[in-house]
């Protein structure tokens, strides 16, 4: 079960959020909720609200003063001065700390002030991170304490492994998994860990991030591919799972063996059938191929025109469109009438597409037309394949 | 102009037949695309101007102790309230302004760049965020808070011999790092040759078989890093040395067929913030393709279809009570308040300076100012910020270049190259 932080609900996090551009989302149960929302809306913050309810079970029953204040209850902590934030006489952006969460930071302020290297320093990091585990001065505090102290690494891989499971959506906690394996140069819990935490969201950025991190480090490739089929089992639709198939292959046979790709447009096809509006398996057929050119692969054209008929969508509309171009830009001997021909069809798909199939992208798919029609192929100006 | 909207395309009868096909193939995927049988939050495209107003004042001063979670972001929440009070064009009173800078220089950090908080090490993150909202706000006393020198001191520890940069000392690399520091060194004329001296490459190589960026070299495109590749590159002059085409493609195919808004990546679920990552990549590329001499460009539209994403954003993603959202059924926040003014800004306002069109769906008042699309503050902010730090020299770097001044990365770049 995923943590939230006090009582406040924590919505569930933006794909950015993983990205660190955007830090943690929150609804703000005890400010946002209003009745002024449609009831739609008032039926889903309910439904929020009553996630984080169930996730409250460690919290409800527990006594508010069983928290043990460092300047008030802690006297092994007497001799520090705890040190106030320094936000001026007329703060902006100015947060409601609780009593608890001054607490502990004004204490956190005291020890880096000091550049205190103890025990008791480190155990306060751990609060420290439960309170806001975005602080990446607190980490880099942990991390110091970890060395100057020297640690037990195990213990700390516990740790992080147990943070990460509450919140596998924040920036720090990842890195600093990362810096602990590097100092043990153990990655042996690793692609099971980040399996775990993918089994319970199979497109965590950061997770898939780590993940190739630590197969590159480490030359874990072997197993890979594998692990990648059976997430694409799950969920064909899975794009990441599709971006890893492609890291895998990509560092280990390549693109350029026939047989590699002959296998993988085979690949793409079966899951094609099966799904016909899946865009990742229409992207990745692509993106292997443009490379080499997408006429250049015997056959496959006659292939998407034959599924064209039966498993039509519009981005098989889009890869013949694709397909045309690239005979255009790349089979410049061929007769005039041949490219005429070929030249209408890309014309006649790009107005499709525009006007009936792809709407959406009409813009789009209109400068395409016009480009193509100017200069017989896309322009200089869009490639830059010879870079 | 559209001005009263007679039928808006959220309402239209052809839209049910852009409705998500799943092949009768039931993945994760499809149920949660499928299950978003996108409420309108509102039945009418227009904005709750004043309620927005109210949310972002009282934020700009306080905050309940649900924000104790952005207690490392503080600069982030100035700059995502300040540029979402300047796109509503509301005046920010020059006490509140003063305290900002006040504010924030407190954030700065004696070694340079600007910390998430009060006695904080800096980063990279707030270093963009305070600078930009200092930029708006763009007084002398704003523009002198920022220490330059250290400021570049600061900028040269970040760096790694692969040319990309860390978010922050002992800390992780990815591409936001170059966004964030070469908006901020273009912006403070700190911007040296040596400073980005391979950055170009190492951006060039988070693009991808999918034709977006990454985050770093190897993962998926995605949004969020598709936009600050491409934006470092423009403000480096070296955009041109992306594959155009494939960017292009994939930046238009994340606009979804039925909500109007942008995804951000693919088969991922659409989100009110992408209407800036996203939807902000096309002003950049239309210009990057007429740098490169593309003739058949629009001279009245981006490459997106500017009123469905309008749409989206002023029926989905308002909180009546002021706010906006990702998508309905989220809460409002003030990262998601920022990031949907500044795409609806996008979306209503097409080319520059000497062309300017304008397409404002619902009532005029919906108009927002237009937005700077590298820097996401408004031109005129930029152009003010440029015209004061032009005239201050370029400090000096050479005791940096040639070295790195030794903070140790986290592990280096993969040491073998790609195979295909």
């Amino acid at each position: 079960m995923h943590r939230k932080t006090t009582p406040e609900v924590v919505s569930t996090s933006c794909a950015e959020l993983e990205a660190g551009i955007q830090p943690r989302k929150l609804a703000m149960s005890g400010v946002e909720k209003t009745s002024n929302e449609s009831p739609e809306v008032e039926d889903k913050n309910k439904e929020m609200d009553a996630e984080a309810e169930e996730s409250f079970g460690d919290d409800y029953g527990v006594e508010p003063s069983q928290y043990l204040f460092y300047r008030y209850d802690r006297k092994e902590w007497a001799d520090l001065e705890p040190v106030p934030q320094d936000e001026g006489p007329n703060p902006v952006v100015k947060i409601a700390y609780s009593k608890k969460f001054s607490d502990v930071y004004d204490y956190f302020r005291a020890l880096l002030k000091k550049d205190e290297r103890s025990e008791r320093a480190f155990a306060l990091t751990a609060d420290a991170i439960d309170l806001n585990a975005a602080n990446y001065t607190v980490w880099h505090y942990r991390r110091i304490l970890l060395q100057a102290l020297s640690k037990d690494l195990r213990k700390e891989m516990t740790y992080i492994t147990n943070i990460i499971e509450e919140q596998p959506k924040n920036y720090q906690v990842w890195h600093h998994r990362r810096m602990v394996v590097e100092w043990l140069n153990d990655p042996t819990e690793e692609l099971a860990f980040i399996a775990e935490i993918l089994s319970q969201d199979a497109k965590n950025y950061h997770a898939w991030q780590h993940r190739q991190w630590v197969i590159q480090e480490y030359k874990l490739w072997d197993n890979e591919l594998e692990f990648v089929e059976s997430l694409l089992e799950d969920d064909v639709r899975n794009n990441s799972a599709w971006n890893q198939r492609h890291f895998v292959i990509s560092h280990t046979t390549g693109y350029s063996d026939p047989a590699v790709v002959e296998r993988e447009i085979q690949y793409c096809l079966q899951q094609i059938r099966k799904a016909p509006h899946n865009e990742s398996a229409w992207n990745y057929l692509k993106g292997i191929l443009q490379d080499h050119g997408l006429s250049s692969q015997p056959g496959l054209l006659e292939k998407v025109l034959e599924l064209k008929e039966t498993h039509c969508s519009p981005y098989l509309l889009a890869f013949l469109f694709d397909c045309y171009e690239d005979a255009l830009e790349n089979s410049k001997n061929t007769e005039e009438q041949e490219r005429q021909e070929t030249l209408s069809k890309a014309l006649e798909i790009c107005e499709l597409l525009a006007q009936e199939k792809d709407t959406i992208r009409k813009e789009y798919w209109q400068f395409l037309g016009r480009s193509l029609q100017m200069t017989g192929s896309i322009p200089d100006s869009l490639t830059n394949r010879h870079y | 102009m559209d001005g009263v909207s007679p039928v808006l395309r959220s309402f239209s009868e052809q839209l049910t037949a852009e409705t998500f096909i799943d092949d009768g193939v039931e993945t994760v995927t499809s149920v949660e695309q499928v299950s978003r049988r996108l409420a309108k939050l509102a039945s009418v495209a227009n904005k709750a101007d004043e309620s927005h107003y109210q949310y972002l004042k009282k934020g700009l001063r306080h905050l309940s102790d649900a924000y104790e979670c952005l207690d490392a972001s503080r600069p982030w929440l100035c700059f995502w309230i300040l540029h979402s009070l300047e796109l509503l064009e509301e005046p920010v009173p020059a006490t509140v302004a003063s305290d900002v800078c006040q504010f924030l220089a407190r954030c700065q950090s004696p070694t340079g760049g600007f910390a998430g908080g009060p006695g904080q090490y800096a980063h990279l993150a707030p270093t963009y965020a305070a600078v930009n909202a200092l930029c708006i706000i763009g007084t002398e006393e704003a523009y002198s808070v920022i220490d330059r020198e250290k400021l570049l001191d600061f900028l040269w520890s970040l760096k790694q011999p692969d040319g990309s940069f860390m978010m922050h000392v002992g800390g992780e690399v990815d591409v936001r790092s170059a966004y964030c520091a070469a908006s901020v060194a273009s912006l403070t004329n700190i911007l040296t040759p040596k400073l980005f001296e391979d950055t170009t490459n190492w951006i060039l190589r988070c693009q991808n078989w999918e034709g977006g960026l990454s985050g770093v070299p190897g993962l998926e495109a995605h949004g969020g890093y598709t936009f600050c590749g491409t934006a470092a590159l423009v403000i480096l002059g070296n955009e041109h040395m992306l594959d155009l085409k494939a960017l292009l493609r994939w930046v238009v195919s994340r606009q979804m067929r039925f909500e109007g808004g942008f995804q951000g990546r693919c088969n991922k679920l659409v989100d009110g913030c992408y209407s800036f990552w996203q939807a902000g990549v096309l002003p950049l590329l239309h210009r990057a393709l007429f740098k490169e001499g593309e003739s058949e460009l629009s001279r009245h539209q981006w490459m997106f279809e500017q009123k469905a994403l309008q749409e989206y954003i002023l029926l989905c993603c308002q909180n009546p009570t002021g706010g906006l959202l990702d998508k309905p059924g989220k809460s409002r926040d003030f990262y998601h308040t920022c990031y949907c003014l500044s795409g609806l800004a996008i979306a209503q306002h097409f080319g520059n300076l000497d062309h300017h069109q304008e397409i404002i769906l619902g009532k005029e008042e919906n108009r927002l100012a237009p937005t700077h699309p590298v820097y996401n503050i408004c031109p005129e902010k930029v152009a003010g910020a440029l015209e004061h730090f032009l005239k201050l020299p370029v400090p000096d770097d050479s005791r940096h270049v040639g070295g790195f001044t030794g903070i140790k990365p986290p592990a280096a770049a993969p040491s073998h190259e790609p195979q295909s």
